[in-house]
């Protein structure tokens, strides 16, 4: 299966370190969610990937093969820092995109058409792009980053600004990308997005990958949580269970933490004997809790994150 | 090589587009045409500096006072006044400029308030003149014959090395090749600075720069805005020729007009590439339009200085040590060397050098403006310092 490999890439910036050992891969056909918090190396990630930006060491991939100049011109870039010529017509500066990554007038004019028609703009290819709204423009710029038929999708931010009706389109238009066999790679905040439409998804801390696998992988991680609504539980009632603490109680419903190998069917015997148990369900933590959990321990601690690292 | 072709095609045809471009062009090629029919006119044929009358008495004076005149330059008419009187009120009116009175052996002239000083060299002359043929007629000799031998004497002269005579038309056609080279430089410069500044403050650079090189959107841009400017400069220059020879205001052969746009067009092409890799560069440290300024001001104080030492000193000195020296330095070269060459007599070997310096620094030029240009154009925000776009990123 083809693959991008990001492999040990490293950059700093004077002394501040942007990137260290960053390595991951998206694979042919799946959408790769990139998450992390502000400045922990995603924009750096990419512009490495487009060769806007020249890495200091490690490698990056494409089939197996270091990302040459014609590698590139077939990727389709949405860089974070939004451009376009605000002087320039619409449909022109599509062809003229589509053109500079190597595609003939007359296809690179068919392939404005199809992706204005598609986007929603097709009513504004005459106009110039300062003239339009900012969510037009978005819709444009991501035109910009499909016309010239790319066979690797990197998206900085793709969803930043979208109305709902155009997030849905972004999104449909990224899982057919991907259906096309396509690596499609992007960064967003919106983790709810990110958990409904990728297939793998990479946190990044500190500029280095601390968590990366399927959402199913991700959340299953960690220690096992459990909630119970037992209505005539007494506080405390599963205080002596062995493996077990007790994270939360509100009104009937008691959350509690299971360290791995502990038995869960212990834990009803005991809620039962209680009385009436309404509820019992494993809780995985959301992409939001883990996100959290894995952006705020402290960075100095560099070997903690190296041991999460998957 | 595609690449910078299609970067160059959108540059001609944003420009083309753009208003500014349209009517500046349009108005230099009307103030170029305005100053050749202007020339013509003030400066037209049958038109004598002074008007001087003369009287019935006087009037054996008229022909020896166009003569001395024009020994010394002048050009003096002689219009016969019926009498005296006549003659004062025309001096009066400001339509004589003197009255030549009295009896006309001697010089005794009727000004309104001064006597003008080149007129009155003329009537020095004629004075003189006259005095000497009443001294000739004295001693029995014809005065006819003693100025005709007196004209036909001639100092034999032979230079070692021969001088050029400057052309008082060649040199108002090297002013002019200067000022359009000049505005030429300024303004395209301009361009590609600013276009520079446009992609890097649009972020749009960014998205280019993924699909082509960094030097393939340099060079595009710099040949782009360079037949941009290069059509500029043909259609004023060559309206400016064309309406001075169809005037008649030029009457220089057409060869040496001819010559002297086809220097200019070549040294357009060398001061352009030269300036717009420097612009390009400098531009590229800067992120937005106001801060373009600061970083082209101290190379278009090399345009700018080259231009106004050579308006400056040229016409009063064509030959002059300093700007000779000056012309043949790459920097200097663009701006001077057109002036010099629309005047004449520059000698080759001095066009030589100059145009091999260019060849010479162009492609110095363009490793430099590339390198800094790679290196700066993607950091936004603060403006870069040189030696840190110099060091890559």
């Amino acid at each position: 299966m083809r693959r991008l490999e990001i492999d040990g890439v490293s950059k700093r910036y004077g002394d501040v370190i942007a990137l260290a050992d960053m390595s991951f891969d998206v694979r042919a056909g799946e959408i790769f969610g990139f998450v992390g918090s502000n400045g922990a190396g995603k924009t750096t990630t990419m512009r490495i990937v487009l060769g806007v930006l020249a890495a200091d060491a490690g490698q990056v991939r494409w089939d197996g093969s270091p990302v040459t100049t014609e590698t590139r011109r077939n990727i389709g870039y949405m860089p974070e820092e939004r451009g376009l010529y605000p002087r320039m017509r619409v449909g022109e500066q599509l062809v003229y995109l589509a053109r500079l990554h190597g595609m003939s007038a007359t296809a690179a004019n068919a392939a404005m058409r199809e992706w204005t028609d598609r986007l929603g703009v097709a009513a504004r290819r005459g106009d110039e792009v300062q003239k339009l709204s900012l969510g037009n423009q978005q819709r444009v710029q991501l035109a910009a980053a499909l016309v010239h038929d790319p066979a690797i999708l990197v998206l900085d931010e793709p969803f930043s600004g979208l109305d709902p009706v155009a997030v849905d389109v972004m999104s449909q238009v990224l899982r057919d990308k991907a259906a096309q066999g396509v690596p499609v790679m992007f960064s967003s905040h919106q983790l709810d997005l990110v958990e409904r439409i990728c297939d793998r998804i990479g946190i990044v801390r500190a500029g280095s990958m601390v968590a990366n696998g399927t959402v199913d992988e991700l959340r299953s991680g960690g220690d096992e949580r459990l909630v119970v609504d037992a209505p005539e539980a007494q506080p405390g009632w599963a205080d002596h269970l062995d493996g077990v603490r007790v994270v939360s109680q509100e009104g009937s419903r008691t959350s509690l933490e299971l360290t791995a190998g502990t038995d869960d069917q212990a834990v009803l015997r005991s809620a039962l004997a209680t009385g009436p148990v309404h509820e019992f369900a494993r809780q995985r933590p959301s992409l939001t809790e883990l996100f959290r959990h894995i952006v705020t321990v402290p960075v100095d601690d560099t070997t903690d994150s190296n041991g999460e690292k998957s | 090589m595609s690449s910078v072709w299609l970067v160059a095609q959108r540059e001609i045809l944003a420009r083309a587009r753009s208003k500014a471009y349209v009517i500046s062009t349009v108005v230099l090629v009307v103030i170029v045409v305005a100053v050749a029919i202007l020339t013509k006119l003030i400066g037209g044929s049958g038109h004598s500096d002074f008007t001087v009358g003369v009287t019935g008495q006087t009037s054996s004076l008229s022909a020896p006072l166009s003569a001395s005149a024009k020994s010394i330059g002048q050009s003096v008419a002689t219009n016969t006044v019926p009498d005296e009187a006549t003659g004062r009120d025309e001096v009066k009116s400001g339509k004589l400029d003197a009255l030549l009175v009295g009896d006309g052996r001697t010089v005794q002239v009727v000004v309104k308030k001064d006597l003008d000083t080149k007129l009155g060299n003329a009537l020095h002359v004629l004075a003189g003149q006259v005095a000497f043929n009443q001294k000739i007629e004295s001693l029995g000799g014809d005065p006819a014959d003693v100025n005709a031998a007196v004209a036909g004497a001639a100092v034999t002269v032979t230079s070692i090395q021969r001088p050029h005579t400057y052309n008082t038309q060649q040199l108002v056609l090297g002013i002019i090749a200067g000022i359009l080279i000049y505005l030429s430089l300024l303004l395209s410069g301009q361009m590609v600075a600013q276009g520079v500044v446009e992609e890097k403050s649009s972020r749009v650079v960014e998205l280019l720069l993924s699909a082509i090189r960094p030097w393939q959107l340099m060079a595009g841009k710099v040949v782009g805005l360079g037949i941009v400017g290069f059509v500029q400069m043909v259609l004023v220059g060559g309206a400016g020729i064309t309406a001075g020879l169809l005037t008649g205001a030029l009457t220089i052969p057409t060869s040496a007009a001819l010559s002297t746009v086809i220097w200019l067009v070549v040294w357009y092409l060398l001061g352009f590439v030269a300036y717009a890799l420097t612009f390009a560069a400098a531009a590229a440290t800067v992120s937005r339009q106001e801060d373009v300024g600061g970083v082209v001001t101290p190379i278009l104080m090399l345009v700018i200085a080259g231009y106004v030492l050579g308006v400056s000193i040229l016409p009063g000195d064509p030959s002059s040590g300093l700007i000779e020296t000056l012309s043949m330095l790459p920097m200097f070269a663009p701006t001077l060397m057109p002036m010099r060459v629309a005047m004449g007599g520059v000698p080759v070997w001095q066009l030589v050098v100059a145009v091999g310096g260019m060849v010479v620094v162009i492609p110095l030029l363009v490793l430099l403006s590339a390198r800094i240009y790679r290196n700066a154009v993607l950091r936004s925000g603060a403006r870069v310092k040189l030696r840190d776009a110099w060091r890559a990123a």
